[in-house]
């Protein structure tokens, strides 16, 4: 549905995007990851038509955004990060407005925004002015326009941003509402968001993509070392001597609780807690907790920023 | 088509919604009113006084009320103009660009060349109401004495286009920045060169006086004060607005591009 291929973007001498690639499939939700001025944005407006590239070509629904625009146009909905609206206009009248412009016929017009604004939860919000309206409801209105003419495709950059926790929450699960059969492309800095809705994620940064897979894969690919942690009886030197005695071992962390420690193995595989828990019942000591640590989303993403060549 | 006119709609709506149309029409109807007045009132006292003395009725021939009452009030209405334009146009980008909504407009399926004679026309919607807000002084004169009302109509043709190019250059500057007071004096400059220019054409000899005459923005407009309608006045205020809105088309492009 998406395909972007060694796009370039320059501001002057600095870069903005540099030879990214990645596609999307249909009805999928692929997720941009990275800090603040990695690109999300600069790629976003690419795709979008708002801007165009120094070079490659990115082509939406088959359509490329340079030669096509307008075909492009007429299938995304859009919602830049600061939300801008006309603060000087009603909702409803805003998004008539809006659902005009992007070809929704005369007479469909006003049942299609009485519809979204049911959808996204703006009716009793109908009779205000965009500019009395708070942050989670701009986000709101902001989402309405995006989806008025049910685009095909979906680019939401940071959707969340700025919201308080339970609104978070809502514009979270309106997202995973609308996947299925539109594609959607939002980005992030927040990690778990990333990892609890899209199917796919690129971790972006300075401009160039560090990594691209789905969360789990990135996890597993990613995992360069184990960590198992483990509370049971006998005396530290033994539990310490027989745990680094296990196959694979790299270092064991007896900690600052008594008898929890951490066992560290390199390398990546899928049976380590059992090596342990095999240890301890061999020795005839009590085992109180066994958990597997697995390296999060946001150990990776610091990793894949911070480490050059993973 | 229909774009334009759902961007037209818009823009006129939005100069409502904010009092920006109120205060900027009521201003102009107040300094065109008041300047209607001085001359009307002097144009009265002059007639009074031809009745009784000869010499004064002499030194002005006939007083003839289109010359000396209907043709400088259009010149008073055209150098209000001058100063509220500026203050209606200065918005209409530079805002967009600030707010950011720019960026979605532009991403919704709409041609630039829609966007720019959409917001043109807004503009110009808002102006021709004002200009009509200025019909009532003229009629005052239709009912107390006997204008040539070929001369108004010209007059107002003459206003109007003029209007349009004030438009345009309001326009193109306030695509150039984001700062709506940036906007509104560099077009208020550009257009008062214009305007002036007109007036240094006598003091830099024939040949680079007659062009400036014909660069001045308002030379072209004395000849529809008199009634007389120059297809070249015309003309050049037609290229006018449109080497403007040209050139504000270029400008949003060219920020496209510079992200």
């Amino acid at each position: 549905m998406i395909e972007v291929e060694h796009l370039t973007k320059k501001y002057g001498d600095a870069r903005g995007i540099n030879d990214v690639s990645f596609s999307v499939a249909k009805g999928d939700i692929l997720g941009f990851l990275g800090p603040n001025g990695a690109g999300k944005t600069t790629t976003m407006r690419i795709l979008t038509c708002f801007m165009p590239a120094t070079s490659g070509v990115a082509r939406v629904a088959g359509y490329d955004v340079f030669e096509d625009s307008l075909n492009v146009r007429k299938r995304i909905g859009y919602l830049p990060e600061t939300v801008p609206l006309y603060t000087d206009m009603q909702v409803p009248v805003y998004l008539r407005f809006v659902a005009g412009l992007k070809d929704i016929p005369y007479r469909k017009i006003n049942s299609r925004v009485a519809d979204i604004m049911e959808r996204v939860g703006l009716t009793h919000m109908a009779h205000k002015y965009i500019g009395e309206l708070s942050k989670g409801y701009r986000q709101r209105v902001g989402l309405a326009q995006a989806l008025i003419n049910d685009p095909e495709v979906l680019i939401l950059d940071e959707p969340t941003i700025g919201l308080d926790p339970k609104q978070i929450i809502e514009i979270r699960s309106l997202i995973k509402g609308l996947s299925g059969e539109r594609t959607i492309i939002l980005s992030s800095h927040i990690l778990p968001e990333v990892s609890a809705i899209c199917k796919q994620i690129v971790i972006i940064d300075e401009g160039k993509i560090k990594a691209m897979d789905t969360p789990e894969n990135l996890t597993a690919q990613l995992r360069s070392s184990d960590k198992v942690r483990v509370r049971c009886s006998g005396s530290k030197e033994e539990v310490v001597k027989a745990f680094r005695g296990l196959d694979g071992v790299k270092s064991v962390d007896s900690g600052n609780d008594a008898g929890a420690y951490t066992v560290e193995f390199s390398g990546a595989q899928e049976n380590r807690s059992s090596q342990v828990a095999r240890a301890v019942l061999e020795s005839r000591w009590d085992l109180y907790e066994l958990t597997p640590v697995k390296m999060s989303l946001e150990d990776i993403f610091i990793k894949i920023v911070t480490e050059e060549g993973v | 088509m229909k774009n334009f006119f759902f961007i037209l709609t818009k823009e006129m709506k939005s100069y409502f919604n904010s009092p920006v149309a109120f205060v900027v029409a009521t201003i102009f109807s107040v300094l065109a009113g008041y300047q209607f007045y001085v001359i009307f009132a002097k144009f009265s006292q002059l007639s009074f006084e031809a009745q009784t003395n000869p010499a004064v009725a002499s030194q002005f021939g006939a007083l003839n009320v289109t010359e000396m009452v209907i043709r400088p009030f259009f010149n008073v209405v055209s150098t209000v103009m001058l100063i509220m334009l500026p203050m209606l146009t200065m918005r209409v980008f530079a805002e967009e660009w600030k707010a950011g909504t720019m960026e979605l407009l532009l991403t919704f399926p709409v041609r630039d060349e829609e966007a720019i004679m959409g917001k043109f026309a807004g503009c110009m919607g808002i102006f021709t109401l004002m200009l009509l807000l200025s019909f009532p002084s003229v009629a005052l004169v239709g009912y107390y004495g006997d204008p040539e009302w070929e001369v108004v109509i010209t007059g107002y043709m003459g206003l109007f286009l003029m209007g349009g190019a004030f438009v345009s250059m309001g326009l193109f500057m306030s695509s150039l920045t984001e700062n709506q007071v940036i906007a509104a004096a560099l077009s208020f400059a550009a257009l008062l060169i214009l305007f002036m220019l007109g007036y240094t054409s006598g003091l830099v000899g024939e040949n680079l006086g007659k062009v400036l005459e014909y660069v001045s923005i308002t030379f072209h407009f004395q000849k529809f004060a008199k009634g007389v309608i120059d297809t070249s006045d015309i003309i050049y205020y037609i290229l006018f607005t449109a080497l403007f809105l040209f050139l504000s088309m270029r400008s949003v492009e060219s920020k496209r591009w510079r992200g």
